[in-house]
């Protein structure tokens, strides 16, 4: 039987580029013992142990799905691992120490933020050259693009704001202050508002992408646990833009938020220090990485509730899936 | 290396320059031809200053201990203020440890000093804060672990980023106890720091369920730090200032003035582990700490002063960057906006580590965990799981609001 699962896994990465719908590869990045772990989305099994540069964290996959991006921060790289040999096949000029980054909708260009050098580096994929460096704030992290190409979100930790850039000139358009420390830019699907979390100011600030002003600020309150605990980072919102989820770190929970009223509806408990989060394509599964615990947690987007939790590397960080 | 105030001005001006040049394109200004004019924000750093022993040289205090990080701050400040307008600076002024700060502290008023950060005794400190209240200046002590600072001698305009001698105690302690080492002995110095560490200690030792078995004074007869043979003796003397004790788990040395408590860990008669000024010690801040994102501040202080990041480096950021975060949200450099924000009961600053940082506001002293590390690494931080707190379970650390001896009224 194991023998038989083993296969199937094989040949299910060997397959991946021709996509069968039901199953994705998800790539999960391990920053402590540098490798990415491939599991399939639909049985939920580990395929593929990948190693790469030292402390992988952001991670991303074109968008035919054929190439697969890894921050090395440690190495000041981001590395290009082909996804059907899982080889690693070049790198790309991020500078140094990056974090995480943003494919552009047409594929083209990536955003690195460069939390060393108070940079955001702007990447020709093809390439492989850098465009220009757009200086922000204190540690850039977050990384967010709006759905047209035409604005991208960088996140300062130590200025506490959130960076508008013009992607046709590369220039600062518009700086919103937000809560301590922020983590993750998310646009909604219509491009309407960009979520910003705060992981040490423990809210999710709503950005309207057309006044740029912080229209509601999410907080979040579990019983039995201190608001010191409760530090979101990762968000992702439902391609109808209905729901958004967000990873509370220590908190062990992923809230899930109403996008219309702002409620939080729900806290899914996963593993420890929640961190980054991704759908499926069909949106029916979220994965969630728990870095402390050592894995990720498949959610059910329709009931809210955990289906399975499967052990990746350690201290996973970063996730996304293939699209096809 | 030359502190007197023209110097960092003149350095901190460059460095504005400099953000300025390197953030040339100025987002919102090109958006706006007509931005606004850049508001400043100086901040004053007042410090006695006179090189120190250690029994280990690696232990030896840089000479920019402390400035440096407020330096880096003001770096990060001026980045955020970039594109707000604001530029900040700091001017240092560095006296004498015994020395008469008042009249250096009235010049720094005259200058229009609002906001000054003060590494100084706590006595020189006591000189100079009603004088600061009385022209509306704001003091921030990023120097003394005196509880007295925060106690019977709390100033409304005073300010702690600097954690106190109970709040390290109580983080240590707290570890101690997780641990299963609740029986300790206690060696102290005999100078006035020592003694004040050592009551931080009986006082943690009660709180939170350890033994003091015994207690040993090691006296300052006053020898050479520094002699070739020296070692010798050491090894023959610390084994016998620590025999017959009762049984105990751990030793506990109070020795701020750093006298004799770096030469107890091996040379105890039991084989015991050493804990307190030496051994494992507690601190604002560890320069190994990579948690929590430290490796960003730890990198950026690295590579501004080629040296790693000690805890008054961090007590001082600290500081600079609560001015900071209080300019920035305040769009204002106004005293009065700036202290409000600073005293209202949501301020909170990131400081690398894990959690919030915020003031008590009964005493106005920063609530931090403790870092406990030895000479190599971070071995824990406290507070520890299990010590619960209705509030903060920060405040499991130090005197908490019920006990305190504060009246800022």
């Amino acid at each position: 039987m194991h023998r038989y699962a083993y296969l199937l896994a094989g040949t299910i990465a060997a397959v991946i580029q021709t996509g069968p719908a039901w199953a994705n590869a998800v790539y999960v990045s391990n920053e402590k013992d540098n490798t990415v772990t491939v599991v399939d989305s639909k049985t939920m099994e580990v395929t593929k142990t990948i190693n790469v540069g030292q402390r992988p964290r952001g991670i991303t996959v074109s968008h035919d799905g054929k190439l697969l991006y890894v921050c090395a921060s440690d190495d000041d790289t981001v590395e290009i691992i082909d996804t059907a040999t899982h080889q690693i096949i070049g790198s790309l000029p991020s500078g140094p120490d990056p974090e995480l980054f943003v494919l552009s909708p047409d594929g083209k260009t990536l955003y690195v933020a460069n939390e060393d050098d108070n940079l955001v580096t702007v990447i020709d994929v093809d390439k492989k050259r850098v465009i220009t460096e757009i200086p922000v704030g204190v540690e850039p992290e977050g990384m967010g693009i709006s759905p047209d190409g035409k604005t991208m979100v960088n996140t300062s930790e130590t200025t506490n704001m959130a960076h508008f850039i013009d992607t046709a000139t590369h220039e600062i358009v518009a700086n919103v202050l937000v809560d301590s420390r922020p983590r993750f830019a998310e646009f909604k699907p219509d491009g309407s508002q960009v979520w910003i979390s705060a992981e040490i100011g423990g809210t999710v600030s709503v950005i309207d992408n057309a006044s740029r002003e912080v229209v509601e600020k999410i907080t979040f309150e579990i019983q039995g646990l201190r608001s010191e605990a409760i530090q979101p980072v990762g968000v992702r919102i439902t391609s109808d833009g209905k729901k958004a989820y967000v990873a509370l770190g220590p908190a062990n929970r992923v809230a899930v938020v109403n996008t219309e009223t702002y409620e939080v509806e729900k806290y899914i408990l996963v593993g420890q220090r929640v961190w980054q989060l991704a759908f499926t394509p069909d949106g029916k599964t979220l994965i969630s990485t728990n870095g402390l615990s050592n894995d990720i947690t498949f959610i059910d987007t329709a009931t809210d509730e955990p289906i399975k939790s499967v052990t990746v590397g350690a201290l996973p960080w970063g996730v996304t899936v293939a699209p096809n | 290396m030359n502190m007197k105030s023209t110097v960092p001005n003149t350095l901190v001006f460059f460095l504005a320059c400099f953000f300025l040049l390197v953030n040339a394109p100025q987002p919102m200004a090109q958006q706006k031809p007509a931005a606004k004019p850049v508001t400043e924000i100086r901040i004053g750093y007042l410090r006695a200053y006179e090189p120190q022993l250690a029994l280990s040289v690696l232990d030896i205090p840089p000479e920019d201990e402390g400035v440096a990080g407020a330096n880096v701050a003001i770096n990060d400040n001026n980045t955020t203020g970039s594109f707000l307008g604001q530029s900040f600076s700091l001017d240092v002024v560095q006296t004498k440890r015994e020395e008469d700060v008042v009249p250096v502290f009235r010049e720094m008023l005259a200058r229009g000093e609002k906001y000054v950060l003060t590494d100084i005794s706590a006595g020189q400190l006591l000189s100079i804060a009603d004088l600061a209240r009385e022209n509306g200046v704001l003091l921030f002590n990023v120097g003394s672990t005196d509880d007295i600072l925060r106690e019977q001698e709390c100033r409304s305009n005073v300010f702690h980023t600097a954690p106190t001698r109970t709040m390290l105690a109580d983080g240590l302690a707290q570890y101690l106890v997780w641990k299963q080492w609740r029986t300790w002995v206690l060696l102290y110095g005999s100078h006035e720091p020592d003694q004040l560490y050592a009551d931080a200690i009986r006082r943690a030792a009660k709180r939170f369920g350890a033994k003091i078995v015994e207690e040993r004074l090691y006296e300052d007869t006053g020898t050479a730090r520094r002699t070739d043979s020296g070692v010798v003796q050491v090894q023959r003397q610390m084994p016998v200032f620590t025999q017959n004790l009762p049984a105990h788990d751990v030793v506990i040395v109070a020795d701020e003035s750093e006298v004799f408590g770096s030469y107890v860990p091996y040379r105890t008669w039991d084989p015991r582990p050493v804990a307190g000024t030496a051994g494992l010690v507690a601190s604002s801040w560890h320069p190994a700490s990579e948690q929590w994102g430290g490796s960003q501040i730890q990198g950026r202080f690295e590579k501004a002063t080629g040296r790693r990041m000690l805890g008054k480096d961090m007590q001082a950021w600290t500081a600079v960057r609560i001015l900071g975060e209080a300019a920035t949200r305040t769009s204002s450099n106004d005293t009065a906006k700036i202290e409000a924000f600073i005293k209202d009961e949501n301020f909170s600053l990131a400081a690398f580590k894990g959690q919030k940082v915020g003031f008590r506001r009964w005493n106005w002293q920063l609530r931090q965990p403790i870092f406990l590390g030895d000479g190599r690494g971070v071995v824990s931080t406290s507070p520890q799981e299990g010590f619960l707190h209705q509030f903060s379970e920060l405040d499991t650390l130090g005197v908490d609001q019920p006990e305190t001896a504060c009246n800022l009224n």
